[in-house]
Order: C-alpha cells, then sequence, then structure tokens
C-alpha cells in the first residue's frame, strides 16, 4: 500500500463497536472495572484512552513503527525521549534545530547532567567527530529548521549503529508521507504533530514512534509517569488531520516550488533556503531594514509562529520560532532579523506570489 | 467574593466581544500577529492559550495564588513543580503519598527525597537538611486520610529556606486554601474534584509569589506538557459546580463514614471528618474480591472526586507501584477499600455497599 494510501486506511480508522467510520471520542478520566482480578483494557484515561490509542495506532503505521505515542506537544514528545538518557549521558543534535528543542536542551536537561553537542547533521564526519564514548543519542532533524538542511538519515542510522547510541530523528518538516526514517534504521521518530500531521492550526500535539519493544515499554513508561498524554479532543483532531496529510503535501509542495523559482529571481532576495521537497522555505531579504515592512505589507499568509498549515505562515525566526535561543547563538547560526520562513499553505499559488510581489516591493 | 460566587463566574465575560457568557473554546495552535514585533499577547498555544488562561487565572483565584497553570495530566503538573529543583536537593515528601507521584520521586526525577509521617510535625523537623529544598504534602493523605498541620510546617519550611508544596487535590479550595495557610505552592489532579464528572485528565498548579509563578510558567512552555483548550473548557465547566458538588461529598461521606463503622465486618474507618474520600479496613481481607465484583452502583474503577462513587483497592490499584513491604508498613493493607463518595443518594450508596458486603461474607 502506498503512503498516500495508508493515510486513510492503516485499519485504526474505524469504530469496532459500531462500525463508525469515525472513532468517537471519549471524553472521559476513567473506566469501569469488570473484577479484582479481571482488569479491563483501559482503567484510567492517562494510562490509556481509546481514542488516544487509535490515533497512536494510525501514527505506528504511518511510521512503520512498533508503536507511536500521542503527546500534549512537540516540546513534550521531544522531553519525553530526552528522559530515555540518564545523567552523565551525552547526546550530539542538529545545530540548526528549532529553538524549542536547543532550549528544553540547554536550560532544563542540562541541569540534569544530560550534556549535548550542536554540530551540523547534514555533515556525517562532524556528526562522528562529536560523539564521545559518554554518546547514547543522536537527535536529528531531518529538515532542519529554519536553515532547511537535509539530514541523510540512513548515514546518521549507521553512525548510531557504529557507536552503540539511539537514532532518534525529527521529522516534523516531512511527515511520514515523505520520509519514513525507520525504514533508513532510526529508532525514534519525533513529530510537532500541530504541524504537517494535525495541519489546520487547531490543536496542539506531539508523536513518539519507537522501532521496538523495549522502547515502546519505556515511552509508554514516561508518557503515563509523567502524565503528557494527548487530550481526547485533540486526538481525534489529529486523526482527521492524517486524512488528508497527502493532499494538503502534494499542493504545498507544488506551490512551494513555484515561490522558490520566483524567489530566487527577484532582486529584494539575497538567497532563498529549500531543500527540494516540503512545504517550508526560507529566504534572506536583502536588507534586515525591509524586514519590518514586509511583514506589515504581506495580506495573505498569517505572521506568526508555527507551520504547516493550510494557511500560509509567515515567520521570522529571531524573532519567533528561534526567539528562545540566546542572541549570540542565534548570530552564529545566522539567524538575523533578515530571514523569513515561509510555511507555503494551500491558497492559490498565484494569490501567493502577487502579495510577496507587492511587500517586497514596498519593502 | 465568596468562594461559591467566584467559582460559579469563572471564565464569564472574557469575550467581550459577543458577550458569550461561557468561554470560547479557543481550538487552535497559533495567532497571527498584528506587525512584526507586536502581539495580541497570544502567540502558540503551548505558550498561552485564551481558553486554559480562563482556566489558569480561574484555578489562581479559587487559591488566592498569583499564577495559576493547567497541564496535561496532575503528574504532569508535579513534575512541572519539580523542575525548580535540581539533583542533590532534598524534598521531605508524605509518606502515604500517591503512587503515581511516589514513582516520580522514585523512578524519574534525581532528587534526594525523606518519606516522612507528615503528620508528625517534629518527624518533618527532623527530616530537614542542608540541602532540604521543599516539602512536599499530601493533606489528607491518600489512601489513609491523615492530616498534616499546613501552618505549622509551613513554617518548618520557611526555617528551612524550603518551598512548601501543598497538593491539595482532595480538599480542593472550597474546603482548604494551603496558600491562606502558608503555602507556597498548590498541585491539583484537576481530573478530581475540580472537574468532578470523571470525564477529563488535566493538572493544575497554583503559586503565591509571582516569581515562583513565572519560573513555572516557563517550565510549562519549555517542556510542553499543556492541557488541550477542549479539556480546559470542560474543568472551568466543572468548577462551576464545584461548591455544591463538595458539599453533597461531604454530606454523604459523613453518612456513610459514621454507617460502616457500625458495619460488623468493617474493622477500622478512615474518615477525617471533612472532605468526599474515605478508606475502611474489612475484618475479612478474603472478601475484598467480591465485594469489588458485587457493588453495582458504585464503579470499580481508578481515580476519585467525580460525581459518581467509585470504589478502589489501593493495594494492588492506585498504590501498586509503592513495594510491598512499604505499602504494608504505611498500614495501605490487603483490607483495605478506598471510597471516592459521589453525589448520588447516600441511602442508595449505602444500600449498594451493604449488598456487596453481606455478599461477599455469605461467599
Amino acid at each position: 500500500m502506498k503512503p498516500g494510501t495508508k493515510l486513510l486506511h492503516t485499519g485504526r480508522e474505524i469504530d469496532r463497536t459500531t462500525g463508525a467510520a469515525a472513532i468517537p471520542i471519549y471524553q472521559v478520566s476513567m473506566f469501569d472495572q469488570p473484577g479484582l482480578d479481571q482488569p479491563g483494557a483501559y482503567d484510567y484515561a492517562r494510562s490509556g484512552n481509546p481514542t488516544r490509542q487509535a490515533v497512536e495506532g494510525v501514527l505506528a503505521a504511518l511510521e512503520g513503527a512498533e508503536a507511536a505515542f500521542a503527546f500534549a506537544s512537540g516540546m513534550a514528545a521531544i522531553s519525553a525521549v530526552l528522559m530515555l538518557l540518564n545523567a552523565g549521558d551525552h547526546l550530539v543534535v542538529t545545530d540548526d534545530c528549532y529553538g524549542g528543542t536547543y532550549r528544553v536542551l540547554t536550560r532544563v536537561f542540562r541541569r540534569f547532567g544530560i550534556d549535548a553537542t550542536f554540530v551540523d547533521s547534514s555533515d556525517a564526519a562532524a556528526v562522528t567527530a562529536a560523539v564521545r564514548p559518554t554518546t547514547r543519542m543522536l537527535l536529528v532533524e531531518s529538515i532542519s529548521n529554519p536553515f532547511l538542511r537535509q539530514t541523510d538519515t540512513a548515514a546518521m542510522a549507521a553512525i548510531a549503529r557504529a557507536h552503540g547510541c539511539l537514532l532518534a530523528v525529527d521529522n516534523t518538516f516531512l511527515s511520514p508521507y515523505l520520509l519514513r526514517p525507520m525504514e533508513a534504521g532510526a529508532d525514534i521518530v519525533i513529530h510537532s504533530a500541530t504541524k504537517y500531521l494535525g495541519g489546520h492550526s487547531d490543536l496542539i500535539a506531539g508523536a513518539v514512534a519507537v522501532s521496538n519493544p523495549d522502547l515502546a515499554k519505556e515511552v509508554y513508561f514516561l508518557q503515563n509517569a509523567l502524565g503528557t498524554g494527548l487530550g481526547p479532543q485533540d486526538c481525534f483532531l489529529l486523526m482527521r488531520g492524517i486524512k488528508t496529510l497527502k493532499v494538503r503535501m502534494d499542493r504545498q509542495m507544488a506551490t512551494a516550488a513555484l515561490l522558490v523559482a520566483w524567489l530566487r529571481e527577484r532582486r529584494e532576495v539575497r538567497e532563498v533556503f529549500y531543500p527540494g521537497q516540503g512545504g517550508v522555505l526560507s529566504f534572506r531579504l536583502a536588507s534586515a531594514e525591509m524586514t519590518a515592512a514586509f511583514a506589515d505589507r504581506l495580506q495573505i499568509p498569517l505572521l506568526g509562529v508555527s507551520l504547516g498549515a493550510v494557511e500560509s505562515i509567515v515567520a521570522v525566526p529571531s524573532r519567533h520560532s528561534h526567539a528562545s535561543v540566546p542572541p549570540e547563538e542565534r548570530a552564529r547560526r545566522g539567524i538575523t532579523d533578515d530571514l523569513i520562513r515561509l510555511s507555503v499553505g494551500l491558497e492559490e499559488p498565484e494569490d501567493l506570489i502577487a502579495d510577496l510581489e507587492q511587500a517586497l516591493i514596498h519593502a | 467574593m465568596r468562594f461559591d460566587t467566584a467559582a460559579a463566574h469563572i471564565g464569564v465575560g472574557r469575550d467581550p466581544r459577543t458577550g458569550s457568557v461561557s468561554t470560547p473554546v479557543y481550538q487552535v495552535a497559533s495567532f497571527q500577529h498584528p506587525a512584526l514585533g507586536q502581539s495580541t499577547g497570544f502567540d502558540y498555544s503551548r505558550t498561552k492559550n485564551p481558553t486554559r488562561q480562563a482556566l489558569e487565572e480561574g484555578l489562581a483565584q479559587l487559591e488566592g495564588g498569583a499564577g495559576g497553570l493547567a497541564f496535561s495530566s496532575g503528574l504532569a503538573a508535579i513534575h512541572c513543580v519539580l523542575q525548580l529543583f535540581k539533583p542533590g536537593d532534598h524534598v521531605i515528601v508524605t509518606a502515604d503519598l500517591y503512587g503515581g507521584t511516589y514513582r516520580l520521586f522514585h523512578e524519574v526525577l534525581g532528587l534526594e527525597h525523606s518519606y516522612v509521617d507528615t503528620t508528625n510535625l517534629a518527624a518533618v523537623a527532623g527530616a530537614v537538611g542542608p540541602n532540604t529544598r521543599a516539602i512536599f504534602l499530601e493533606t489528607p493523605t491518600n489512601p489513609l486520610m491523615k492530616v498534616a498541620d499546613i501552618g505549622a510546617i509551613a513554617q518548618v519550611a520557611r526555617a528551612a529556606g524550603a518551598l512548601l508544596i501543598v497538593d491539595n487535590t482532595f480538599l480542593t479550595p472550597c474546603l482548604q486554601r494551603p496558600l491562606e495557610m502558608g503555602a507556597d505552592v498548590v498541585v491539583h489532579s484537576l481530573t478530581k474534584y475540580l472537574a468532578g464528572h470523571n470525564d477529563v485528565v488535566a493538572g493544575g498548579l497554583v503559586a503565591k509569589d509571582p516569581a515562583v509563578g513565572e519560573r513555572l510558567a516557563f517550565f510549562q512552555n519549555a517542556i510542553g506538557a499543556v492541557l488541550g483548550p477542549q479539556d480546559a473548557w470542560l474543568v472551568i465547566r466543572g468548577l462551576k459546580t464545584l461548591a455544591l458538588r463538595m458539599e453533597r461529598h461531604q454530606q454523604n461521606a459523613r453518612q456513610i463514614a459514621s454507617w460502616l463503622e457500625t458495619h460488623p465486618l468493617v474493622e477500622q474507618v478512615f474518615y477525617p471528618g471533612v472532605g468526599g474520600m474515605l478508606s475502611f479496613a474489612v475484618r475479612d481481607p478474603s472478601i475484598v474480591p467480591q465485594v469489588l465484583e458485587r457493588v453495582r452502583l458504585c464503579l470499580f474503577a481508578e481515580s476519585l472526586g467525580g460525581v459518581e462513587t467509585l470504589i478502589t483497592y489501593p493495594f494492588t490499584q492506585t498504590h501498586a507501584d509503592i513495594p510491598e513491604e512499604v505499602r504494608l508498613q504505611l498500614g495501605i493493607s490487603e483490607r483495605l477499600l478506598r471510597l471516592s463518595v459521589g453525589i448520588e443518594h447516600a441511602a442508595d450508596i449505602i444500600a449498594d455497599l451493604d449488598q456487596a458486603l453481606a455478599g461477599g461474607h455469605a461467599q
């Protein structure tokens, strides 16, 4: 079955009891038990909820995973994965990573003795060089943020195997429709499901998919022990969003390709970043002084954080997605005020181009 | 404004555009910025969501604190407050703690901790060491309903330069306001009395000091274990009837406690005279499975604080994560049953328990 078909037919979309073509929203905290020695399938909704389990089944099927877990946010998902590590452990992380990931590593997990080295993971030799005897995990973004550099997950898997550490891939920007890191040997796949999987700017959610039963046990333990599972309404919306992932992503990619070609011809634009797939592109304006006027002139894209939605969203990474990264680190990474990130939505490409054009001209 | 009035008015008047009496459910991830460098005060729902904010401000108001925060579960709230400490810090913890909190301390976090009978003030003071940074209190305790003196322990905490954190899940701010008695942070499993309908899993924190509240908000956002908007709305809805429900829970619990006191198959009743929770030990532990099977009105399920009466077996359910010898030492024996008394008619609950106990005895 092709990935686009699987989005609709993992076998987890139907309610077995009634045949309903959508999973019921189990808005419930606890489940009545048949008897002391006959525990039911569910006892407490933090530990397991049928709606959450359905979307977790879908996520696992899409990633080709042993199991998947839905979390209250992408950051709750990443935090659960980082909780797999112990004090004294080291991990290697994509340097051009989401600001929230950088923040939680440097300001929360570092205090617990978990140390991260940030390297350009599109350079496999740099990753290998950063590995230490205490390295237990490589945490890479399949497409980095905001420069959209591609990381070779198969090469990362080889490094992870050679050094006996886990490979965790944040696959938010590509989604399982475009990339299934487990096929290349990843142990863990992470999503901010708020983005392409949910796809409608209407929920906050995260996901972790794992490749083997031992990891599944550990991640489940943490999801339950830390209580960071996703609520039923949001699980339902996530499942609903996944059904249109292919048509959304196909359209967003086609529009992104048109916009990239158009932007590359503009004299107001110094540099365009696009990895050749996905619906997010970044570009540098000719000067940082243009940024405020450009952002203000835009009529169609929303100005704000987040990405992967049906609406186009423009963000200035230095002010939005990476505002939580210290200024000197931002400068080192080239995340300056001239950098614009555009998450391409489902609008007609002609409308987006016309809007970008008037904003560039007047910026 | 009196408590009942404040509770009934949570979330009212928050939508001046329409005048909607009920706070809208903001099922949304991101917020459009008016212009670059400007914000409506909302950027991304993980950081702040209007529906969740209505709940968070309501919680702060009811507990008499400066900052309220809502989480994906009670354990996520506890995990967040414990982020205030680092490995090597010492925390004094109520001995017969909720099993999930016990698990967090024991298996997840690298904090030093001592289990102390917090109803014994001298024992609490004696457990203070040079690195003691917090006292984490449940009162009444779970499942033995022992009551601690919050005001006196607050003095011990102040003298030691430690924070006093009180889990107020069992009594709710309707019956006990720890911040007014000297506590620094209040913790809730909102799943229980505050939401009150067994239909949502949620947690809350309220800090007395705005600076502590801000640090907690940082961790809430960085770790991302936030409550979704639908669940936040349901908790608000629950809070409106909190005062009415607590009155009835308590009235029923008092009646059932006195009835159990006189029951020939019951050895001991644990009820602090306040609130809706009680436990009782049966003389013959072999009748426990039959009692749990024979109850019809009372649901055999984990959780508590809902409108329906629930019966739980702490030995293998809520406290299963605590090693057996510790459980027995604490008095969480195989004879002990815990009742979360609902708002049904007391006579119906008593009749149900009576037939379940009698039937169990006959076999």
